[in-house]
């Protein structure tokens, strides 16, 4: 017959002293192990940040963020926000923070459009486009990226002086100066007239699909006639009291090219380098994706008399994209990170603006503590936008099974 | 400033800093002169520009400021070729002077008041008077740097460059757009490939820059100066002994030239009277005992390197390939800025 205490033994779980054991129960195997190592960690950490404090006051640093609010004596050649030399250190990284944000998001957008069209001409049955986009992902996966940057980067910059800016369309001016867009001109009027069309469509449209989805019918011709002539009614209306919204061309003047909507080369050579590469890795995501669904659902597909594109658009790729979402988030976070090698042709991004930051102030620790923290949140945010959107696929997912 | 290409150099230089921060006691085992004791050997961080740093054929370092790098090897340790050079970027050197990574900086480093008090740098004697310079093509038919109103400028990150051009165009109220590189490779195609209208820059360092373009007659160095570039040897704090020899070895270079004292004449100043010569040259020791060092180092410096207008000529003088004309560097007895404190 056993005794309790042999019984207790065999029992699974926390042993030892009731003390211990309590531990045991509320924080998990081993406690004391744990809080030793968390204390010797801690311990190190306490002791490199000492260092720190101690070493940067005998270089004769003070550890604080004082030096974002003075100013930066240092001009920015582009942003999103007007900066001047003068203008705080704060602003001036803000500048940089945007830019950065700037070329990820254009650059994540165009990688997708570009990868996802890959990927499907890459299971074509075309034997020539199919070969053509393998060799495509192979020579951009297998080239360093700092080297594509400047191979755009001076592709661009061998681009004709402003003065023999090429012209492939009307009001498009390529140049080694930057490329130029026509763009809305800012002539007081034009802005409001355009906007107002715009809300105006966007209205009509979600009052068209609430109708839609109470009704349960819907009418495609329809529903595009009223959107359309909702975006037109302002334009009218201004006309009539003699307002006309007005495009504002590029043109030559002096030095440079002036109106319309320009981006460096710089930028440029970046957000191309970027996309071409990420769109390598994201085809080859779709291409694994739409892989993954069974052949069964193609011959199912074809059984009901849909065409390919129907196929592709309403049975594989809702599936696909199951599996593509996760890997594409990891493309998003490196695309973004990615952005950091701007600082070797000379676009004004985080990296760039904190490097120069650094080395006027001395506040090097400072700037990367700056550029880690901006890192951390840029990647954290697409992290959760991409989490949100895959959840909603997964959901869809199983309440359709 | 002068500079070089290392674009690894920016990551390396901060982890660097990190890691020289962090490391405690590492990079301050103590005064730095008794760390390059114990090492038996200098370390001088220098940029990449030909005339001034730059491995000859043989991967030996040559050039102005390398000579001043053996001056010092020749006063510390009395052999001139107990020092290693390695280049560093304008971006990372001054995080890799403070972290200890080199003991000085000859790269052409130029003294101002906020790396002065703020950064923690110590400034030897001022060995190149310098200025910033505007780089343009010829075609563009500008004459001075207040006519480029609106033009595209190239700045190469890390220099004070970047802040005296945006001074100026505050100060004159007129604009211009900024295009901030760090490789300085990079910095000089963007120029040739017409993607900025200037490049702004130490003036000798964009004198080299022409030489080093493929048409150097269709560009031309503004003949103004937009600021002050006193370009001098930079020391981290904390090791006033180091700095001082710093002072006296660049201080005997300039010294011997005012004597007329050359690596060819020297052995027949031996028999000179002048007593300030024979304490200079350590004929008289007691100068040499006074100040701890060898009685012999100024000898030694100008046997092995030569006087400051000597070490000028050979790299950048108007015969060699480089060709500067001497102008605010040579003695003020002839009219320039270079001036010894007494050797008593």
């Amino acid at each position: 017959m056993n005794s309790p205490a042999s019984l207790q033994a065999a029992v699974p779980g926390p042993k030892g002293p009731g003390f211990v054991r309590a531990l045991t129960e509320w924080w998990g195997e081993k406690p004391l192990t744990q809080l030793a190592i968390f204390a010797i960690v801690g311990l190190g950490f306490a002791l490199l940040g000492g260092n720190l404090v101690h070493n940067m006051a005998r270089v004769g640093l003070t550890p604080g963020f004082g030096f974002l609010g003075h100013a930066a004596n240092f001009e920015i050649g582009e942003g999103l926000i007007a900066y001047s030399a003068g203008d705080s250190y704060l602003r001036a990284i803000t500048v940089g923070l945007l830019n950065t944000v700037r070329v990820s998001l254009a650059g994540c957008i165009l990688a997708t459009i570009l990868g996802v069209a890959l990927g499907i001409a890459r299971l074509s049955s075309n034997p020539l486009l199919s070969r053509l986009v393998q060799a495509y992902v192979e020579i951009v996966r297998n080239t360093p990226l700092l080297l594509q940057i400047f191979f755009w980067n001076a592709l661009f910059h061998a681009l004709p002086g402003p003065r023999q800016a090429l012209a492939p369309l009307p009001g498009v001016l390529l140049s080694n100066r930057g490329f130029f867009f026509p763009f809305i001109a800012d002539d007081g009027v034009t802005p409001a007239i355009l906007t107002s069309s715009f809300l105006l469509a966007v209205l009509v449209g979600a009052a068209l699909k609430w109708r839609a989805r109470r009704t349960g019918r819907s009418n495609f011709k329809r529903s595009a006639a009223l959107i359309l002539a909702a975006a037109i009614l302002p334009v009218a209306i201004a006309a009539a009291f003699g307002a006309t919204p007005a495009i504002d061309l590029p043109r030559l003047a002096g030095f440079n090219i002036r109106g319309g909507i320009s981006l460096s080369p710089e930028f440029m050579a970046l957000l191309i380098a970027l996309v071409v590469n990420t769109s390598a890795s994201i085809a080859e995501t779709v291409r694994a994706g739409i892989l993954s669904v069974s052949a069964g659902q193609w011959e199912a597909g074809r059984a009901l008399g849909l065409s390919y594109g129907r196929i592709m658009r309403l049975i594989v790729l809702p599936q696909a994209l199951r599996v593509i979402i996760p890997v594409m988030t990891s493309s998003y976070l490196s695309l973004t990170k990615n952005s950091s090698l701007a600082v070797a042709i000379g676009f004004p991004d985080l990296v760039n603006i904190l490097n120069t930051t650094a080395n006027t102030t001395g506040q090097a620790l400072e700037a990367i503590l700056v550029m880690m923290l901006a890192y951390l949140a840029l990647s954290l945010a697409v992290s959760i936008a991409m989490n949100a959107y895959n959840r909603r696929w997964a959901l869809r997912e199983r309440s359709a099974a | 400033m002068l500079v070089t290409s290392n674009r690894l150099g920016r990551g390396l230089g901060y982890s660097v800093v990190l890691a020289g921060l962090l490391a405690g006691t590492a990079a301050w085992a103590g005064p730095t002169l008794d760390a390059i004791k114990q090492r038996g050997s200098i370390k001088v961080g220098v940029g990449t520009s030909p005339g001034f740093f730059a491995p000859d054929s043989n991967g030996k370092w040559q050039g102005f400021f390398v000579d001043f790098g053996r001056a010092l090897a020749v006063t510390v340790f009395g052999d001139a070729e107990k020092v290693s050079f390695t280049s560093s970027s304008p971006q990372q050197r001054l995080p890799a002077l403070q972290a200890g990574e080199f003991d000085i900086l000859l790269s052409g480093v130029t003294q101002t008041a906020t790396r002065s008090f703020k950064l923690g740098f110590h400034f030897g004697p001022i060995v190149f008077y310098d200025g910033q310079g505007l780089l343009v093509k010829k075609a563009l038919g500008v004459s001075k740097a207040a006519e480029l109103d609106g033009a595209t400028i190239g700045i190469q990150s890390g220099t004070t460059g970047e802040l005296n051009i945006a001074d100026f165009f505050r100060k004159t109220k007129k604009s211009f757009k900024p295009v901030v590189i760090e490789e300085t490779k990079e910095f000089v195609n963007a120029l040739e490939s017409g993607r900025v209208d200037a490049l702004t820059q130490d003036a000798s360092d964009l004198a080299l820059r022409r030489i080093q373009l493929g048409k150097p007659d269709d560009y031309v160095l503004l003949p103004e100066r937009l600021s002050k570039e006193p370009l001098a040897p930079a020391v981290r704090s904390g090791d006033d002994r180091w700095l001082e020899i710093v002072n006296w070895t660049v201080y005997a270079t300039i010294q011997a030239e005012e004597y007329g004292i050359t690596q060819a004449n020297i052995d027949e100043f031996l028999k000179s009277e002048d007593p300030g010569i024979k304490r200079f040259l350590g004929v008289d020791k007691s100068l040499g005992e006074a100040l701890e060092l060898d009685p012999k180092f100024a000898y030694n410096i100008v046997k092995a390197v030569g006087n400051y207008g000597e070490i000028f000529e050979r790299n950048i003088g108007k015969k060699s390939k480089v060709g500067f004309e001497r102008g605010y560097n040579q003695p003020w007895s002839q009219g320039g800025l270079l001036y010894s404190p007494p050797f008593r």
